[in-house]
């Protein structure tokens, strides 16, 4: 039997899971949509994941990260629960060492990490707000009736990207509806859409940060070919994107859960696994926590929300 | 009788409890309500939108009291919007309809210390400012032995052996303190718990991380608002350093500007306003002193801050350190700053190692 080590990535948009073996090879991906259930996506996603994974393989480690990393990791009694940040930089450190800069744009967040000599020297998360981030492409997506995995393909058509007020997405919407009401062609509210999130995401997350090549874009927006065209075009430099680019923190919690293996041996079998969590809010205090109780096979594992500590 | 009370900041009010109960020998105070998620919904609830957010926390705790039978707030004032809020809370007070006087220690920047002789004789005819100058005296010992005892706790609470042993300790000091009655005691009690918590075990190793904590004050020095990020730093055995506390503000603020201009004059020339200018120093400082990283907070939109941060992330790359910055109002996510913590810890770690 040789070993292999799952890695979960749980984020607001899509969930992502990733076999590899010791040699970083991966041996099964899948990449499905989280549709506001991680636990769901989580059981199904081990599902495809046990299909596509050969025989003779067992399962050594298991690692989480992600916005439910807390709450998959009980599921899965994972040997890691890690923040995404970190798992992004192992994951792409794994495969390229040399890498100075990784600008990720995920479905709610979207991140700068900045790397020297193969540590993290400096971080950048979004902060108070949403605008430059994949969940804003999707949904002004659907406002435009075409589908986000076209989106690329329209912008790169585009020759004349019309500007839009980028700095909040509320007035980029508005801003993007007047500009279709007045005729401007699809293609062009595209490319100018796409351009809004890189300009957006420079002002906002990269604010004050040298970047410096080789630069890495990865996250699911990664995918889109408009965005990766102006992130070049605007910081006039090469731009890698990974065909796994929006695997990277899961492929970087495997390896970390290789790093941190107990000797257990894990199964993928999840369906006679009951796993529940009960929500209520403590009236104990003025604080009125909202508490959250998490049952794993009819037992308390663990509970949070508490400001004091009583539970 | 007048019932009198003040908003929250840390463990403070243990001191002005103190105070005012001694000075005021016919007046009540109020036992002022702890700061819970209900506080700041209040405080949210009647604030202009775009305000600092110690302006809710502390509009919060002032209704929170008025709703307790108080009928005279005390508020004191600082170099930047902080200025306003004597003004400006008295006059959302009366127009919700309460009936009730705000005292403002300092205004237009200073303390007038005639204005305040006779606003406190009106709260309370016996006032005597003899009295009030030796229990004064007392309360600012108290609130140095208090400072001088969290700064030995902040450096060593993350390598405590059995956990809790600080916090325990101290919350017991703090009711020593508040039932102290003359200086020789207050000093006994100091001395006694100072060595009692010297005594505490810790297993502190050579190569742990150090975080200095800079930023606005009101955020910095009240946990709840702050979403106890010392405590959270502290799960990660964190050796934490702040400069920021009341008798910092009190006694060496004003003495140490000019300290500090020098010191870092190749970075701002002018005051950038309440805090602003310290934090800069400070930065400085902690790069020097070869921190592993600094984290920045501040209430949302405290522009003083706002100002500093560009010169501190200056600062910060020009030593190569990392420095963190948050941002707290009332609707902030905790996960989000959980996310950010353990980030910052493991890029913290990698370095440490590499």
């Amino acid at each position: 039997m040789k070993d292999c080590y799952l890695g979960v990535d749980i984020g607001s948009i899509s969930t992502k899971g990733v076999i590899i073996d010791d040699n970083n090879k991966i041996i099964a991906s899948s990449y499905i949509w989280t549709e506001g259930n991680p636990v769901e996506a989580v059981r199904k996603l081990l599902d495809i994941l046990k299909e596509e994974l050969p025989k003779g393989y067992q399962i050594k480690g298991i690692g989480t990260t992600g916005s439910a990393r807390k709450l998959i990791g009980l599921m899965l009694k994972a040997c890691i629960v890690k923040n995404e940040i970190t798992a992004h930089a192992i994951g792409t450190l794994t495969f390229y060492p040399n890498v100075r800069t990784i600008l990720e744009i995920g479905g709610q967040d979207s991140k700068i990490i900045l790397i020297k000599n193969g540590i993290i020297t400096n971080y950048a998360m979004n902060t108070l707000c949403a605008a430059g981030t994949g969940s804003f492409l999707s949904s002004q997506a659907k406002r435009l009736g075409i589908d986000v995995e076209e989106f690329g393909d329209y912008a790169l058509k585009s020759t004349n990207p019309v500007k839009i007020a980028a700095r909040c997405t509320v007035f980029a919407e508005s801003d993007l509806v007047h500009k279709a009401q007045v005729g401007y062609p699809k293609e062009d509210i595209i490319a100018g859409l796409c351009k809004s999130v890189v300009l957006n995401y420079l002002n906002n997350v990269g604010k004050g940060k040298k970047i410096v090549g080789p630069i890495i874009f990865q996250g699911g927006v990664s995918k889109n070919k408009g965005v990766v065209k102006y992130f070049k075009e605007i910081l006039k430099e090469d731009i890698i994107v990974d065909e796994n680019s929006h695997l990277m923190g899961a492929i970087g919690i495997a390896v970390l859960a290789r790093r941190n293996k107990t000797g257990n041996v894990y199964s993928l079998e999840m369906k006679n696994l009951k796993f529940i969590t009960k929500a209520f809010e403590c009236h104990r205090c003025p604080n009125t926590c909202e508490l959250l109780k998490i049952y794993r096979n009819d037992e308390l594992v663990d509970s949070w929300g508490s400001k004091c500590g009583k539970y | 009788m007048t019932k009198i009370a003040f908003p929250h900041m840390g463990d403070y009010h243990i001191p002005a409890n103190f105070l005012l109960s001694h000075i005021f020998p016919n007046t009540e105070v109020i036992k002022v309500p702890k700061i819970t998620s209900k506080t700041i919904e209040i405080g949210t609830k009647y604030s202009p939108e775009f305000v600092c957010t110690p302006f809710k926390y502390t509009l919060g705790t002032m209704i929170e009291c008025l709703d307790k039978e108080a009928d005279t707030l005390i508020q004191m004032g600082g170099g930047c919007r902080y200025g306003y809020y004597a003004e400006l809370q008295e006059k959302i007070l009366k127009d919700l309809g309460y009936n009730c006087t705000v005292i403002n220690l300092v205004t237009e920047g200073t303390t007038n210390f005639k204005r305040i002789n006779k606003l406190l004789k009106q709260i309370d005819p016996k006032f005597s400012k003899i009295k009030a100058l030796y229990y004064g005296f007392i309360t600012i010992k108290m609130v140095k032995y208090m400072d001088i005892i969290d700064d030995y706790i902040r450096e060593n609470i993350g390598f405590e052996i059995n956990p809790g042993s600080f916090e325990s300790l101290k919350e017991e000091m703090l009711i020593s303190f508040s039932h102290v009655k003359n200086y020789h005691e207050l000093y006994k009690t100091y001395k006694r718990y100072l060595n009692k918590f010297y005594k505490i075990k810790v297993h502190k190793p050579d190569n742990r991380l150090k975080i200095g904590i800079i930023g606005e004050l009101y955020t910095i020095m009240e946990p709840f608002s702050n979403y106890f990020l010392e405590k959270q730093l502290a799960k990660h055995h964190i050796e934490i350093k702040r400069f920021t506390n009341v008798h910092y503000l009190l006694f060496e603020k004003a003495r140490k500007y000019k300290k500090y201009q020098k010191y870092s004059k190749e970075y701002f020339t002018y005051s950038l306003g309440a805090d602003a200018s310290d934090n800069i120093a400070r930065c400085k400082y902690l790069c020097e002193k070869n921190y592993d990283g600094i984290i920045h907070i501040k209430s949302s939109f405290c522009t003083p801050e706002i100002g500093a941060m560009p010169i501190i992330n200056k600062i910060a790359s020009t030593y190569q350190k990392p420095v963190l910055f948050f941002s707290f109002d009332s609707a902030t996510s905790e996960t989000g700053i959980q996310t950010r913590l353990e980030a910052f810890y493991d890029m913290l770690e990698m370095r440490k190692e590499k």
